[in-house]
């Protein structure tokens, strides 16, 4: 008998545990058919970011009015005025009921707000349109030198016990992992209202260009390398919070799949393999799980998943830090090997 | 009840003539332009006409080919109209005589404008009308907003009626651009008055080949006269016409019009005659005059052709004994001005011999006020009273002008409230909405007139609102306030800003200080004009406030919140309430957010609102405001200075020229100083590569080597590198007080520092903290002398810019992407320049008063510059070659002839081969040195030779204009121009759009770009006017591209003009209009080339003379896509959110068409073309 993959992920009872994440894949109507097609059993939506809309709000705001009332030849301004600018997140909801209307599957959809307001606002907004759950995408870099750390974990708690209070909606938060205790920031995550944690997200990161001396953003795609550090946290999170977790970053494979099941997620999510080989992969890596889980004689995926996480494996400390400390030592490096000290 | 709107009076007129037509042909000219765009965009929502039919809008290549398509539109029966003034209403004549001649109904609405004469303006008079007078069209004049509404429909009912055509017109600007509450005509009214029958016999009339007929023929001496004279009872028809469709329309409305309206006392002695918007000034006076039991009166003319004779002399009370006729236009040389005339006439006809006066007034928006119309009853009462005056100048020369006694009071229940502001904070914007609000949420009327300055870079607003319990007549900016606000502190240094506040009036006053510490720092004046009048001042730091909720410097919506809360028209909540659902409905499609932050400030600014305690006295002294420096030139202190200072209005007719003739040169007399942050220089960093310098829009930064033993004082420099300039040092000098602050120069400066990169050779840095460095600096950079111009590598981008420019200082928009090609050109051949310059952006910013850029080298040679019109610019720089090359032929037979005399000179002179810089000097030299010997010969040919030795001079002619005119309007010459083979250089500023009226459509602009006339996206590609050129062989083409490869603009510009026939530049010019941020444009100018968008490249006869192809790109093939390059501009990246699957279709297609155009250009680059395309020698 074939292993039963499906999974529970925020209450929508899902065949497999193998969901394509945020990314620009999701963003278009005929990439979403191709991954359902693919047999996604869910889909994230890329993020409304509430900053961007804003932004482009004041732009069209500033651009049409740029020049207008100066002169007397074009007191109108210089460009025409448009029936409609699709400003603000029309265009996000018009993607949220394309998605409905057209997908079998469950549609979550993603947020990411700047302002007290702007969260609440736009996540009742999605409510309204009928998605089937909201994962928040929290972002926060803290420059200031007198903010605390104590500033910032309250900021995120408010801002999801604020949206929890304006939304009945299944609820994820997705955070980075850059919090001093990261465990208490989940539990606190969770008592703030959240159903579940997406670990991790990731971010722009700056880069140098070395020919223009110019600071260029940008966001690379994840290597498999990355899933160390989610493997590690959904290990450790595993039964000690009361809340499905995600898994994301680093999933390419059925391999890192497999692992992330066994530390303890309820579901894992791919975006950059995806973006790299085409919705059908995510086939490929249901049919790894399946065949890793037949081979290995699991009944389900219920049954492997946390096995190998922190309550559950003989030594628990090889999750924390002495666990860095070897991995030093048993570091092999061939330049080491070929240069020898005395 | 009636439904009452706050338009203008283009829009006013345009929702009639949009409702009423099928057809509508259009081309953009102001004041007129908004009755086309507003059809256009009615049509582009799918606003359907009175039988639910969508207006086709059509834009043609001129107002000539509007009325073409009018014509034949008309000929095949649709319902069909324009819009038009000034040079445009010009163009349309032929055809409106064809129109008129064939007893065809149509209406031509003109928002009547000024034509060319001594120099162009863009504002308000009859003389364009009055050209049209002959055409055989009707013609209705409105007077007001409401008028302009009403009775265009009369016009269009009346066309059908009688045959006549109608040109309806309305003063430009006055009433044109006047916002008003008027009663608006609905379909149901358009119903009851349009007779259907009539459209049904037009139809039947049209051509048809199921019913054909031949119309315009050519006919012969035996029948044309009498033919002519055929459609006279349809002609004498229209009075009664018109009156019946006027008393219909007054019998379903309530408002009636009268042919001639006669108001005042009904037993008036004497009576003014005028029409136009001047009639609500008279309407005024009148009523004052008669309140005080004066006998007057004023007839307003309404049907001015066919002028009405009988019914005209049937309006003037019985009991009148002397009229005064009032003229918006001058006609040089006649009688009288044309409605004098027509009184004069019709009241001899009549048998009437009143004595009769005519003057003109207003011409070009000249404020026409109701003293005016007062002195000119008074003159009535002298026992000889001038006739052919003028009122509301001073004529010092002949003597026309009545002195006016301005003294004069409006209502006092009228408000009447004065704003200033900066165009770009918003002001004319929220006024425009207060007096909207005003309109339509009281029962009061309001007015609403916008005066702007003539720059487009940190130019100033003044706003006029008047809100009173009747309809508003006064057609005259305001003179009394009671209500003045000044939208940005530093305009209290400037200008005074008090000197229109009644006593008692209130004062708002955006303020960077709060209301216990603004006393202090107000200036002298304006605390002693606070003082005697008594006013109320409150103060709101609006900047702060627009800051901290996110809309930048727009400040008019604290400002507006302000206004409503100290104005008391309408209770403060209420006023806010109103305010808020206004937002919502101008701002809601453009983002949540916009609302959010306007209505954040408006609560912000209802609490932040500070009343001023005055103290006793004023604690400053009176500063005298300096307009011009004492070593300005005495024209520039006699009369220049009194139009910056906005005095202009008080110059006598002597202090004019008599010809239109200016000296150049009088930018660097302005001191506008409207940068925040100038750009500061680096020495330590710089590289010497002249880019900033190059880049500069404005001429404001500047580059000279110099000796180093001869460093003026406190001039930072550094060792210049090159060979050439070895030993010698380098300065960069900004000059403070013209930059605009644009950022374009320290945006393409690629000099970073090493220890922090944000730190380059040139930095933006705020201007108040270098200020008096800056000025003291550059008064000593401009001490340095030029470089021998014999030695310095013109044809290279730091050769060229080592030159200082000839072109500075221009009103044009901060970061204008025209401006580096025009000074680039100044520099490297200004000094023997002379410039036929196309009506349009570069007209104006190059020749719009007070002020004008181009300039003198030290020995005060510098390019000649003349506008001729829009239309035909090609043509006029032709002419100047062939005068050019006239005069030079007959030089040279003189020359020859005098050769006994002049000796080896008269030799070196007509051997003197003029292909280089020192070519070109020395033969100047020569010339100088033939004039001495000419000073000291008799006879009729030496002085015939000093009148042309100059054309022996190499002179330089370039034909500079955009591509409005190079493409479209212009394009018939230009082709032409391609095709004479003589020595012209052709620059055309390649902004993509009509830009200096607002951003239309030409054919230069590119597929996909959303433009006005074309707000879907321009479904057609642009024209390849290249290779239009380039298919005669005999042109050199270049197209460039600044921002994208700075080198082969310079050698573009020096090819050009070495080459001996005609040369095209087409220079890619980033606008406003392509929303992007200015002070990047050079970046987009790289990426529109990368992208394959804009390819460089040089078409040179020589090559192909030479045995080569003669297209040679000078760009790389396409490195990113299209898309990449137009998601960046807002003219392209707007389509994408407003209708994205349109968009990416036209971007598909806009991408194959560069493939397209790449390929066949790299295909061409291979050719050799053998035909011989020089002229033959016969």
């Amino acid at each position: 008998m074939k292993p039963d993959l499906s999974t529970t992920y925020l209450g929508l009872g899902l065949p497999h545990p193998i969901v394509p994440s945020a990314s620009p894949m999701t963003g278009d109507l005929d990439h979403l058919l191709a991954l359902e097609e693919a047999g996604a059993p869910a889909v994230v939506l890329p993020s409304l970011f509430e900053e961007q809309i804003e932004h482009e709000a004041m732009a069209i705001h500033f651009g049409m009015d740029f020049g207008a009332e100066s002169f007397a030849e074009a007191p109108g301004g210089y460009l025409p005025e448009m029936d409609e600018y699709n400003a603000g997140p029309n265009d996000y909801l018009g993607l949220i009921h394309a998605a409905k209307r057209e997908l079998d599957i469950p549609v979550i959809a993603s947020l990411n707000g700047t302002t007290r307001g702007g969260w609440t606002l736009y996540a009742k907004t999605l409510e309204e349109v009928g998605v089937d759950a909201l994962e928040l995408n929290v972002y926060f870099v803290a420059t200031d030198p007198d903010m605390t750390s104590e500033d910032v974990e309250r900021q995120y708690l408010e801002l999801v016990s604020e949206v929890r209070r304006a939304v009945a909606l299944p609820l994820a938060v997705k955070v980075g992992p850059f919090f001093s205790s990261m465990a208490n920031m989940a539990k606190r995550l969770v008592s703030a209202g959240a159903d579940g944690l997406v670990l991790f997200n990731r971010f722009y990161q700056p880069d140098f260009d070395l020919d223009t001396l110019e600071v260029s953003p940008n966001l690379k795609l994840s290597t498999p390398d990355e899933l160390r550090l989610v493997l590690r946290w959904m290990a450790i999170l595993d039964g000690r919070i009361d809340a499905d977790l995600a898994a994301t970053t680093g999933v390419h494979t059925a391999e890192e799949a497999i692992k992330l099941i066994l530390a303890g997620a309820d579901v894992t999510m791919m975006a950059s393999a995806l973006l790299r080989n085409g919705p059908d992969h995510l086939r490929t890596v249901v049919d790894g799980l399946q065949s890793w889980l037949w081979t290995n004689e699991y009944r389900s995926v219920a049954q492997a998943r946390g096995s190998l996480s922190q309550l559950n494996v003989p030594d628990p400390g090889a999750f924390e830090r002495a666990n860095y400390m070897k991995s030093l030592v048993s570091y092999s490096s061939d330049w080491l090997t070929d240069h020898p000290t005395s | 009840m009636a439904d009452f709107g706050m338009v203008d009076g283009n829009e006013a007129a345009a929702r009639i003539a949009h409702a009423l037509s099928e057809v509508i042909a259009i081309y953009p000219i102001t004041p007129a332009s908004p009755m086309g765009e507003l059809a256009d965009s009615w049509s582009q929502l799918g606003k359907a006409n009175l039988w639910g039919v969508v207006p086709d809008v059509v834009e043609m290549q001129s107002e000539a080919g509007a009325a073409g398509a009018v014509h034949g539109s008309l000929q095949v029966g649709a319902l069909t109209t324009t819009f038009t003034a000034s040079q445009g209403l010009l163009l349309m004549l032929p055809n409106m005589f064809k129109i008129a001649g064939e007893l065809t109904p149509a209406v031509i609405h003109v928002a009547a404008r000024s034509v060319a004469t001594h120099a162009l303006s863009i504002f308000g008079d009859h003389s364009d009308v009055m050209a049209a007078r002959q055409t055989g069209f009707a013609m209705l004049a409105s007077t007001s907003v409401q008028e302009a509404q009403d009775l265009a429909l009369v016009a269009h009912s009346s066309t059908l009626r009688s045959r006549v055509p109608f040109l309806h017109f309305f003063d430009g600007f006055r009433t044109s651009h006047e916002v008003g509450k008027i009663e608006l005509v609905d379909h149901d009214l358009m119903r009851a008055i349009i007779d259907e029958d009539l459209i049904a016999e037009h139809r039947l009339r049209a051509l048809s080949p199921m019913h054909p007929v031949v119309r315009g023929t050519a006919q012969n001496p035996d029948v044309f006269f009498q033919a002519r004279e055929a459609a006279n009872l349809y002609h004498e028809a229209v009075p009664s016409i018109v009156k019946a469709e006027m008393d219909r329309f007054g019998d379903l409305t309530g408002r009636r019009y009268e042919l001639y309206e006669y108001v005042g006392d009904p037993n008036a002695e004497r009576i003014v005659v005028l029409m136009g918007s001047g009639a609500g000034a008279a309407r005024e006076c009148i009523a004052e005059m008669t309140s005080r039991g004066e006998a007057v009166g004023a007839l307003i003319v309404r049907l001015f052709r066919p002028f009405a004779v009988e019914q005209f002399v049937e309006a003037i009370p019985a009991t009148v004994r002397s009229v005064a006729v009032l003229d918006r236009t001058k006609e040089p040389g006649a009688p009288g001005e044309p409605l004098y005339q027509d009184v004069v006439t019709a009241l001899a006809e009549k048998g009437r011999p009143l004595p009769v006066i005519g003057g003109r007034y207003g011409l070009s928006s000249k404020e026409f006020t109701p003293p005016m119309v007062r002195r000119v009853l008074m003159e009535l009462d002298n026992p000889e009273p001038k006739n052919h005056f003028t009122v509301g100048i001073t004529d010092d020369v002949t003597h026309t002008s009545l002195d006016v006694d301005p003294e004069w009071h409006e209502p006092a229940d009228v408000v009447r409230a004065v704003f200033y502001g900066l165009g770009s904070d918003g002001t004319v914007g929220a006024n425009k909405s207060s007096v909207k609000i005003i309109g339509e949420h009281t029962e009061n009327y309001a007015q609403g007139y916008f005066v702007y300055d003539s720059k487009k870079s940190g130019s100033r607003t003044i706003s006029h609102l008047r809100f009173g319990p009747r309809p508003i007549d006064s057609t005259y900016l305001i003179g009394e306030a009671t209500f003045v606000a000044c939208h940005q502190w530093t305009f209290l240094d400037q200008i005074d800003v008090l000197e229109l506040a009644a006593p008692g009036a209130t004062f708002l006053l955006n303020s960077p200080f709060g209301a216990d510490e603004v006393w202090n720092h107000l200036p002298g004046a304006i605390q002693r004009s606070i003082l005697e009048k008594n006013l109320d001042l409150w103060v709101v730091d609006a900047h702060s406030i627009a800051r901290d909720v996110g809309l930048g410097g727009r400040v008019n919506t604290v400002l507006q919140t302000g206004f409503f809360k100290l104005s008391g028209i309408l209770p403060v909540d209420d006023a806010v309430s109103a305010m808020k659902s206004q937002i919502e409905k101008t701002y809601g499609k453009r983002g949540e957010v916009v609302v959010r932050r306007n209505v954040a400030a408006i609560e912000r600014a209802l609490e932040a609102l500070q009343r001023v305690q005055i103290p006793a006295s004023a604690t400053n002294e009176l500063a005298p405001i300096t307009v011009v420096p004492p070593e300005a030139p005495d024209f520039v202190q006699r009369v220049t200075a009194m139009m910056i200072a906005g005095r202009g209005d008080l110059l006598p007719v002597s202090a004019l020229p008599v010809d239109g003739t200016f000296p150049t040169g009088t930018t660097k007399w302005e001191k506008r100083s409207i940068a925040h942050e100038i750009p500061i220089w680096d020495p330590e960093i710089c590289i010497d590569c002249a880019r900033c310098a190059l880049v500069c829009p404005h001429a404001a930064i500047r580059m000279k080597v110099f000796d180093k033993n001869h460093l003026p004082d406190g001039l930072p420099s550094k060792g210049a590198t090159g060979r050439e300039w070895d030993g010698m040092l380098l300065t960069i000098q900004v000059a403070p007080d013209d930059c605009t602050g644009c950022g374009v120069c320290v945006d393409i400066c690629p000099a970073k520092s090493k220890e922090v990169v944000k730190h380059k050779a040139i930095n933006m840095e705020p201007k108040l903290d270098h200020l008096e460095v800056e000025r003291q600096r550059f008064e000593r950079f401009e001490t340095i002398p030029d470089p021998d111009r014999r030695t310095v590598k013109l044809d290279t981008v730091k050769g060229s810019q080592l030159i200082t420019p000839l072109f500075e200082f221009s009103g044009a928009c901060a970061g204008c992407g025209e401006t580096p090609y025009v000074k680039l050109l100044s520099q490297m051949v200004g000094d023997r320049m002379v410039v036929a310059n196309a009506t349009g952006c570069s007209s104006i910013y190059g020749g719009n008063l007070p002020t004008t850029p181009w300039t003198v080298d030290a020995e005060g040679r510098g390019p000649a510059w003349a506008n001729s019109l829009f239309e035909d610019n090609a043509e006029f720089g032709l002419g100047m070659r062939l005068a050019f090359d006239a005069m030079e032929q007959d030089a040279r037979l003189l020359v020859t002839a005098l050769a006994p005399e002049l000796g080896q000179l008269a030799v070196d002179i007509l051997d003197a081969v003029q292909d280089d810089e020192a070519g070109v000097i020395a033969q100047r030299e020569r010339v100088a040195e033939m004039r001495t010997a000419l000073a000291t010969m008799d006879g009729v040919l030496a002085r015939r030779l000093e009148g042309v030795a100059n054309s022996l001079i190499r002179s330089s002619v370039w034909i500079i204009g955009g591509d409005g005119w190079a493409y479209d309007i212009g394009f018939g010459g230009l082709d032409h121009v391609f095709a004479s083979g003589r020595n012209v250089n052709i620059l055309v500023l390649d902004t993509e759009v009509y830009s200096n009226t607002g951003g239309q459509a030409s054919k230069a602009t590119p597929r996909a770009a959303v433009a006005k006339f074309a707000a879907g996206g321009k479904p057609t590609g642009k024209k390849d006017l290249g290779q239009i050129a380039m298919s005669y062989g005999n042109v050199y083409v270049a197209q460039v591209a600044m921002g994208a490869n700075m080198t082969q603009v310079v050698r573009a510009f020096a090819e050009a003009e070495a080459h001996e026939g005609v040369s095209l530049i087409i220079a890619y010019s980033p606008c406003i209009a392509h929303g992007i941020e200015m002070a990047t444009q050079m970046t987009h100018q790289k990426e529109a080339t990368d992208s394959g968008y804009w390819p460089l490249f040089r078409y040179d006869p020589a090559r192909e003379a030479d045995g080569e192809p003669g297209l040679k790109l000078d760009s790389r093939k396409p490195t990113i896509p299209f898309k990449e390059f137009a998601a960046k501009e807002a003219r392209f990246a707007m389509l994408a959110r407003a209708n994205p699957s349109h968009a990416s279709e036209l971007m598909s297609r806009a991408q194959q068409d560069i493939d397209d155009r790449w390929h066949l250009y790299e295909q061409m680059v291979t050719i050799h073309r053998t035909a011989e395309y020089a002229d033959v020698e016969e």
